[in-house]
């Protein structure tokens, strides 16, 4: 079953022609619009008349999530605001945030390849799909919902959490499709078997779920389709590219078909930037090609994973990449939010008398990541009151929720007890085995 | 008049507060009272020693973070009914009480009890006024 049968069964060699037409629109469009871009690129020699076939994209110089930052808000857009219908925003503090836009074109793109995912999972328009990811200026909640609508399923959008209502809703609407991250997933798996052991979710009508957001493993999809009764489907995406959708699983389940009608792929060696051959593993790097109001020319996604084409029974000829596991930054993904140590760094260093000492513990907790902020009590915080310090402990995680949008424990430590190597200490203990 | 109280930070973990008594005991500082208050994941352990700077010297060396915070020793009558006087004596000058514990030895046939108010000076004043006795620090040691 196929959304686009014509783009995702289209045969290799035209594809490269049909991607080296909308790449080299896409770069002029880049060039010509934004101030940016042109300017980077006169400044190492390369113009948009230098593309003659893909392998040109080779001197194009990388866009990275840095330069994003550095054009808050605006500063990547393309077109005029008032042709923008529609903007997401990846998490941060304000400086860092990166801001996305969509012309009334980007948000049928986005609409048609999050479609094109759903019926790869066997959606149509009789399923009833719940949208529990959150609504907002995070892509997935409004991703799914276009979607789902665009092939005429009935939407429900709920958006995240309250379990309880998931349930009911589950129950009393029929929802036969649930899209959320995979932790959710299993979080709502942990509460039926703790707080409702009567409610039977495989008698319910929910047969498939579509997860994304953050990364998971063969494993957990084994355990999601056991204790929910359901086939669990991938589906991948980032808001600097266009959101959920880039690419997503088939009924195969053996890799995501990337849309690749709308973003070029390579896959490079991080630390040099070299472009590898297909087949071998790397950070994946993305080019729009249809985009208007924001083009992502060589984007480092800085996300881990390896392309291969191959025949695939579900008889999309589109390019597959392998489940991504891992980052070459030191990105944490937690609970669907992005967040990197740097951000935790900056928040801390707000609050007076705090030193750079400190140690971030990322561990998940049944199904749920937990984060935990060490931090090191040093003269300047310490009371001989521990309302005080509470106080401080409260501040700290009130500004991670309101900055970064995570909820963090923070515990109070004695000096010298975060372990430093080489005089810095280690920042990062990811204890999930995902 | 003020009492130099020792307030050290601890993780409410086994054999932290051994470690930071351990260096008080090599320097052979004498604790006359302690007391610990008890968050989830640490505590604060305050306590009265025979040299409070040295104490604090030797527990900083040694990674610890410490402080000297000022508090008042006031003598109270060790029978029924007199701690509740002196509450109420607080209470009439508006005076609050952060924290409070009490020594284990009695001078005299008075009891001592340690006072940390917000507002220090003001406590001192209203006090005598009240016509309560201020233990100096000196007194505590008996050294």
């Amino acid at each position: 079953m196929f959304f686009n049968k014509e783009m995702e069964t289209l045969p290799v060699n035209k594809m490269r022609d049909l991607q080296l037409e909308r790449l080299k629109w896409s770069v002029r469009h880049a060039y010509e619009n934004n101030a940016f871009y042109r300017k980077k690129y006169d400044a190492v020699g390369f113009h948009p008349d230098q593309l003659k076939t893909l392998d040109d994209i080779k001197r194009i110089p990388f866009l990275t999530k840095e330069e994003m930052r550095q054009n808050y808000p605006f500063g990547l857009f393309a077109v005029p605001l008032e042709k923008v219908v529609r903007v997401h925003a990846s998490s941060g503090t304000t400086g860092n945030a990166t801001v996305v836009g969509y012309t009334k074109n980007d948000i049928e793109v986005f609409a048609e390849v999050v479609a094109r995912c759903l019926v790869g999972y066997g959606a149509t328009e009789k399923d009833i799909i719940q949208v529990a990811y959150g609504y907002g200026l995070f892509t997935g909640g409004l991703g799914l919902h276009y979607g789902g609508e665009k092939i005429g399923a009935m939407v429900v959008p709920i958006s995240g959490g309250n379990t309880e209502r998931q349930l009911m809703l589950i129950k009393d609407f029929g929802s036969t499709m649930l899209a959320c991250t995979p932790s959710y997933a299993l979080n709502i798996a942990d509460y039926i078997e703790k707080k409702r052991p009567d409610y039977d979710i495989k008698k319910t009508k929910l047969r498939a779920g579509i997860f994304g957001a953050e990364p998971w493993s063969e494993n957990m999809r084994k355990e999601i389709e056991q204790r929910l009764g359901i086939e669990a489907y991938d589906i991948y995406g980032l808001s600097e590219v266009i959101g959920p959708g880039v690419s997503g699983e088939c009924s195969e389940k053996s890799g995501l078909h990337i849309h690749e009608d709308h973003f070029y792929v390579e896959i490079i060696n991080p630390d040099t930037g070299e472009v590898l051959p297909e087949g071998e593993k790397g950070e994946i790097v993305y080019t729009t090609l249809t985009k208007e109001a924001f083009p992502g020319i060589r984007y480092r996604s800085r996300d881990i994973t390896r392309l291969y084409r191959e025949p695939c029974k579900c008889g999309r000829t589109l390019i597959k990449m392998e489940k991504v596991t891992g980052r070459s930054d030191d990105m944490l993904i937690i609970r669907g939010v992005n967040v990197f140590p740097s951000q935790i760094e900056a928040v801390l260093m707000e609050i007076e008398g705090i030193e750079p000492h400190y140690q971030i513990i990322v561990d998940r907790k049944g199904a749920l990541d937990d984060i935990e902020v060490k931090v090191e009590v040093n003269e300047k915080i310490f009371s001989d009151e521990i309302k005080v310090l509470e106080a401080l402990s409260k501040r700290i995680a009130d500004r991670f929720r309101s900055v970064l949008g995570i909820s963090a424990k923070i515990t109070l430590v004695e000096p010298m007890t975060i372990p430093r190597s080489e005089g810095k200490a280690v920042r990062v203990i990811d204890r999930r085995k995902i | 008049m003020n009492v130099k109280q020792l307030s050290l930070f601890l993780e409410n973990k086994p054999g932290h507060l051994e470690n930071a008594l351990k260096v008080l005991a090599d320097r052979n500082i004498n604790i006359i009272t302690l007391t610990i208050a008890e968050a989830s994941d640490f505590g604060i352990v305050r306590m009265i020693v025979n040299k409070p700077e040295e104490a604090v010297k030797a527990l900083k060396e040694s990674h610890f973070t410490c402080s000297l915070t000022d508090v008042l020793a006031i003598e109270i009558e060790d029978k029924p009914g007199s701690l509740l006087k002196a509450l109420h004596a607080f209470s009439k000058h508006n005076l609050n009480i952060e924290y409070m514990y009490a020594f284990t030895e009695k001078r005299g046939d008075k009891a001592v009890m340690i006072f940390r108010f917000d507002d220090i000076e003001k406590a001192k004043t209203s006090l005598l006024e009240e016509g309560y006795s201020i233990v100096k620090n000196i007194d505590i040691i008996g050294a």
